[in-house]
């Protein structure tokens, strides 16, 4: 096993990790915060999309023994400090861009890497930016108008 | 949890030879996004793996003083496809960048990587035999310089040997300068595709644009390596930007090639494809290049 | 609040946080987990296996064979248990198999302390065959020797024939097993389609672990009562002491109706001592261990006379049923019944089904239940024969669908509530069709290469699965003392809106406001009351049902309470806003609280307490056709075979919408869905030995953002009188057109009509090179 010393949700963690371990078991078996989910395994689906430093990665396939020193952000730490939903998460609730939930943390994720960029997107640059993660639900329509909500380009 | 007996962190391109040399049958991993499938379908087993990721050597974009555009084998997709350098000079690349899986494989998986698999279907590889990239390698007789044309022996397989390191693709300024290039991949769907046929164009044109004065044709999934058009380069070496030169293209590629019948597509679809990417490709490559296409 | 307003989803809150938790996310920490092995030979018989190399693996506690499972069959269908024997799901499935029967069924388990050393010391278990040939379509399997089943010796699992006669009496017959373009000797036409996959984005994991006597068994079913019974079933316990649990659920579209490893978690639990053994299959194994839609061949003849009206029209399925029932014959029996009940004939009317069992993996339901497939040949038909005729698509189909007060000889009701041509005039406008159709035309006259074109189909569909089983549902509402409700039911939430349509049901009635109502959103068949699950589009029907009756009843229970408390006369009484008033005035006497309170916690030594609550069960006695259009605007890069689609317009008469911002959800979902049927979803096997090839999300094109078009969904509102509320069923339908329509517009594009779906490149450039739409080798420019 490995000492690994990462920054998970604002809090640095020290995490003692197997060798094998993927970033998605770490941060559900040992961390608890099984918002991050499996759906494939193979960085097909986005379902355990994380963001490390920032950018959102597959931690399927991304072994936790990689992450020493590195921050990761999972829905869980979104929040603020008086308990308000991040304004992706809300635009999720209230555009309707959850249905069975399963790929909505790291939907989510990826929409606050898009509101940290600090620019704003087009709807055709938002499918594209949200095109690692499937969804079997919403048909990407009620994600698309959320992710506009907060960091859509609207032409005047 | 993967079948993984110890990992390594080289912190240098010396680090990474001398852990090649202490275990044997250990495997680099930069962006992991190919070895960690491989795992998973355990086609690897109890595996060694060295980690490329804070290898500075192998970081970073560079124009040297020949004019030559270095790109570090370890920078990610999503670095390169909207590196300035690379939007500046071979745009074509950063577009074949772009077209690889999807954003979050991008921002983990690398251009060497991509290489050094050896997959014919790697998104990199037609616009870099397009591009007549040098590799450079390292080991421990030193630094060596190969083209990347050849580089691919076979299907997951490439010219590096156990104790070699992919440091940087160079790619020459004879190549870009005053060219125009173009991309294709075809996949079924518009993300998440693995090509089913890829088609890259680099082309140079006579100074009054209306000729061509060079043209690379390099083709992925359409043989079992990487392949360049030799033979089509030549017949469209002087001839005119226009038909001519489409129809060209579209009759004389096919012989150079071997697509494969499976089932991910057919044998008549990939020639197709071939034929009609290439067409679309060169077309796109004379406008980048300033030419005009009637 | 209320009805028919867009009332935020109650889990939307819990999913964006991470807070709702799913099967795997709950596994306990000290669970063994399991390897399944699967067989490598499609079709063939176990003849030994060797565990000895696999047993002294680090971290194995036990390996299972088929050699050591209860030679007991049971019945995985999620189906309500027919009292009538003769219409029984059919059980034909033991834990582990000896006779194998597709191509990575399962012949043994490993378990161990982790997922991997399990992975690893099933490698090491050796497994001999046996081998015969794979018979992995309905005419390979028909008559193939040996049969997969000894029971169903020919391999034909069942048929449903019947002719309906000018009367629309329907009169049961018995076909053989018939393939080829005629049908009841009519020249039709045949189409294909492959299986395809539900792909809900969770697998299908479950974990196992015995309380003293109980056992518990937390999985992500749609129908937890049902399960339970066939668990009980299939590991002979009484139903009493099998407790199904049921968390948040990561889709299910139907493949989560039937149970799937349940069974083999719940056998070794019990065989290790009641330890939890958790059974977490790989999306490699949710494909090919799962069930899929049914491959179906479709020959459908039409006949018309010259004012565009159908006269004859026979129609035959020969439906793929793959390894093991699953659902197959009914889902197969429905296609076949609604294939006559869409367009209506005035003359002969002969319908074949059969369903054959193959070596391949298990079809069973998958929203659409059998209707995207029927509808699909049919409207491929309906548009051929309008073009061949000249007439307008949308014309000739009004001229030949059903109409309010037809009555359906099938599911015995007479339709009361009809929006279809409504729904078509409302397509046609919206989608700008009469100016498309000429321009497009006009358009593709000068361009080769890009062509464009609109299509449309339309389908009718039912609501539940009355009279063919019966619809029950269960609700209790349980009053809390400050004037809160909780509600309790036994039907699902799996992403539809389920527990938010509850919510609004309640307060509507109770007019307690949604968030302080508060639905279970685990099913705990220990607690909640009995629902058939999740299915036939049936919940917001019959579970609806249950949740109106139930809050009356508890609105009725807290007004004569309230009349005690107030010495009045509950007849007088009315709720409104949470306040007990005066129906007639309106004057305020005191709040459902104060009453909760007083009644919960009242101590004057003579008043008897009382917890609010209400249960009731509901029966429904009816079904009823939802009906819905799409029109689709696409273009078609011809060199290449790729189709681009512009835009779906899904209008749909669901009857009264209870919530629109989450039935339009459940539009866009069913639409994307529909497009990948149409253009990219297939599972593929190889011919010869039936091994799976492109069970991965990489290589099983399920649709990504890129891929699905802007979706707009409509509705056009009918009353219908069954509905609770004048509603009707909405989940599965909006899949149900889309491949049709899809296909449609290409042949409005191209002149091209194609018979196969899914439309994938490859298809559609072999199609045009024949068709001369793309230039042979050497010939012309390119574009």
């Amino acid at each position: 096993m490995k000492i690994i010393h990462m920054t998970v949700n604002g809090q640095p963690r020290e995490v003692a990790v197997e060798e094998g371990e993927s970033l998605t078991d770490t941060l559900r078996e040992r961390l608890g915060l099984t918002s991050v989910k499996k759906g494939c395994e193979a960085g097909e689906c986005g379902a355990c999309t994380v963001l490390i430093d920032g950018k959102a990665v597959n931690s399927c396939i991304y072994l936790t023994v990689w992450a020493e020193g590195k921050r990761i952000l999972t829905v869980e730490g979104l929040r603020d400090d008086c308990g308000e939903l991040h304004p992706v998460q809300k635009a999720f609730v209230e555009e309707a861009a959850v249905q069975c939930g399963f790929c909505t943390p790291g939907l989510v994720l990826t929409g606050v890497e898009l509101v940290n960029s600090g620019r704003t997107y087009t709807r055709e640059e938002l499918r594209e930016r949200i095109s690692g993660h499937l969804c079997r639900c919403t048909g990407y329509e009620n994600i698309l108008n959320a992710l506009e909500r907060v960091v859509g380009k609207h032409d005047a | 949890m993967y079948d993984v007996k110890e990992t390594f962190q080289a912190t240098s391109a010396e680090d990474v030879l001398e852990l090649l040399e202490a275990h044997p049958g250990a495997v680099l991993v930069a962006g992991g996004t190919d070895v960690m499938i491989r795992l998973k379908k355990r086609k690897l087993k109890d595996a060694v793996l060295i980690g490329l990721q804070r290898v500075p050597e192998l970081q970073g974009v560079s124009l040297e003083p020949d004019g030559a555009l270095c790109i570090g084998a370890g920078c990610t997709f999503a670095e390169l496809e909207r590196h300035e350098l690379l939007l500046e000079h071979v745009p074509m690349l950063a577009s074949a960048c772009h077209q690889v899986g999807s954003p979050q494989i991008r921002e983990m998986a690398t251009i060497g990587g991509n290489l050094c698999n050896g997959a014919v279907s790697a998104d990199s590889a037609p616009a870099l035999y397009a591009l007549d990239a040098e590799l450079e390698v390292l080991s421990q007789t030193g630094v060596r310089r190969i083209p990347v044309c050849g580089f691919h022996t076979g299907p997951g397989r490439t010219v590096l040997g156990p104790g070699d390191l992919l440091l940087r693709i160079r790619i020459p300024r004879a190549s870009y300068e005053d060219h125009g290039g173009c991309y294709l991949k075809f996949g079924q769907r518009n993300a998440m595709e693995i090509s089913t046929l890829g088609c890259a164009v680099n082309v140079a044109l006579t100074e009054d644009r209306t000729r061509i004065r060079r043209a690379a044709v390099a083709y992925g999934v359409a043989a079992p390596v990487p392949v360049r058009c030799y033979e089509t380069e030549a017949r469209l070496a002087g001839m005119e930007t226009g038909g001519e030169a489409l129809r060209v293209l579209r009759a004389t590629v096919l012989s150079q090639l071997s697509p494969r019948d499976s089932w991910r597509a057919s044998r008549e679809l990939r020639e197709q494809l071939i034929r009609e990417l290439g067409c679309r490709a060169l077309r796109q490559a004379i406008q980048q290049a300033g030419g005009e296409m009637a | 609040m209320g009805i028919g307003v867009s009332v935020r989803r109650v889990d939307a809150e819990a999913k964006v946080t991470g807070a709702a938790k799913y099967v795997e996310d709950l596994i306990p920490r000290d669970a063994l987990y399991v390897k399944v092995v699967h067989s490598t030979v499609s079709n063939g018989l176990v003849t030994r296996v060797d565990t000895t190399e696999a047993e002294t693996m680090p971290g194995v506690v036990t390996v299972l064979t088929c050699f050591q499972v209860p030679d007991h069959q049971f019945t995985t269908a999620g189906h309500p248990k027919a009292l009538d024997p003769s219409h029984g799901d059919i059980q034909d499935r033991l834990i582990l198999a000896r006779r194998v029967r597709y191509y990575g069924d399962d012949v043994a388990a490993v378990v161990a302390d982790t997922p991997l050393h399990a992975a690893q010391a099933a490698e090491k278990v050796r497994v001999e065959y046996e081998a015969y040939p794979s018979v992995l379509t309905p005419e390979a399997a028909i008559g193939a020797e040996p049969p997969l089943h000894e029971e169903y010796p020919t391999n034909e699992l069942s048929r449903m024939d019947f002719t309906v006669d000018q009367e629309g009496q329907v009169h049961f017959t018995t076909f053989p097993f018939e393939t080829g373009d005629t049908v009841a000797g009519m020249e039709g036409t045949t189409f294909h389609m492959p299986p395809v996959h539900a792909c809900h984005l969770e697998n299908t994991a479950c974990f196992a672990y015995m309380e003293g006597r109980q056992m518990v068994v937390v999985t992500g079913t749609q129908a937890p009562h049902t399960l339970r019974r066939n668990l009980a079933d299939a590991i002979g316990m009484p139903v009493g002491d099998v407790r199904v649990i049921k968390p948040y659920l990561g889709g299910g579209f139907g493949n989560k109706q039937d149970m799937v490893y349940e069974p083999l978690a719940a056998f070794l639990s019990r065989k290790l001592g009641g330890r939890c053994v958790a059974v977490v299959p790989t999306r490699e194994e949710t494909f090919v261990n799962t069930h899929t839609r049914h491959a179906m061949d479709i020959t459908t003849a039409t006949e018309v006379d010259e004012a565009g009206k159908i006269t004859n029209k026979a129609l035959r399925i020969n439906s793929n049923g793959g390894s093991y029932a699953g659902h197959g014959h009914a889902i197969t029996a429905y296609a076949i019944t609604v294939g006559f009940a869409t367009y209506l004939a005035s003359g002969k009317q002969v319908g074949q089904s059969s369903v054959a069992y193959t070596n391949l993996p298990t079809a069973a339901a998958l929203r659409g239940y059998g209707i995207p497939q029927l509808v699909y040949a049919v409207e491929c038909q309906m548009e051929d024969i309008a073009r061949a005729n000249g007439w307008d698509p949308i014309a000739f189909r009004q001229k030949n669908v059903q109409k309010l007060g037809f009555y359906d000889p099938f599911g015995r009701f007479t339709v009361c509530s009809n929006g279809l041509e409504e729904c078509l005039d409302v397509g046609r406008r919206v989608s700008d069709w009469d100016r498309k159709r000429r321009e497009y035309e006009q358009f593709n006259r000068t361009s080769p290469a890009l062509k464009k074109g609109i299509g449309m189909a339309l389908f009718a569909y039912k609501t539940g699965v009355y009279p063919t089983s019966m619809e029950t549902s269960a609700c209790r509402i349980i009053m809390n003392e400050d004037g809160s409700a909780q509600v309790q039911v036994g039907a699902t939430e799996l992403g539809q809106g389920a527990d938010t349509v509850w919510t609004q049901i309640a307060s509507e009635i109770l007019t307690i406001p949604e968030d302080r109502i508060r639905v279970q959103p685990f099913q705990d068949t220990d607690v909640t009351p009995y629902d058939n699950g999740a299915y036939g589009s049936r919940q917001t029907y019959v579970c609806g049902g249950a949740v109106k009756q139930t809050a009356e009843l508890l609105r009725d229970k807290l007004l004569a309470k309230a009349g005690e408390l107030y010495g009045r006369d509950a007849g007088d009484l009315a709720l409104r806003e949470e306040q007990v008033v005066l129906r007639e005035s309106g004057e305020r006497l005191g709040s459902i609280a104060e009453v909760c309170t007083y009644f919960n916690f009242v101590n004057d030594q003579h008043t008897h307490t009382q917890h609010l609550t209400a249960e009731s069960t509901y029966t429904a006695l009816s079904t009823c056709f939802v009906y819905g259009v799409s029109f689709v605007d696409l273009e078609v890069d011809v060199p290449i075979g790729k189709v681009k689609v512009n835009k779906v317009w899904a209008v749909h008469d669901s009857g009264k919408i209870i919530n629109p911002q989450l039935a339009a959800a459940q539009v866009h979902g069913g639409v994307a869905m529909g497009i990948g049927y149409a253009l990219g979803e297939q599972m593929l096997f190889d011919e010869k030995t039936g091994a799976p090839l492109n069970n991965n999300f990489l290589d099983y094109k399920i649709p990504t953002s890129m891929d699905v078009p802007e979706i707009e969904a409509l509705f056009v509102e009918t009353e219908e009188p069954t509905g609770p509320f004048g509603n009707k069923g909405l989940a599965e339908p909006p899949i149900l057109a889309q491949a049709p329509a899809v296909r449609n517009a290409i042949l409005h594009a191209t002149g091209v009509a194609t018979y196969e779906i899914p439309m994938t490149p490859q298809r559609l450039v072999h199609a045009f090179l024949k068709a001369g739409l793309i230039p042979q080798e050497g010939g012309e420019d390119c574009v």
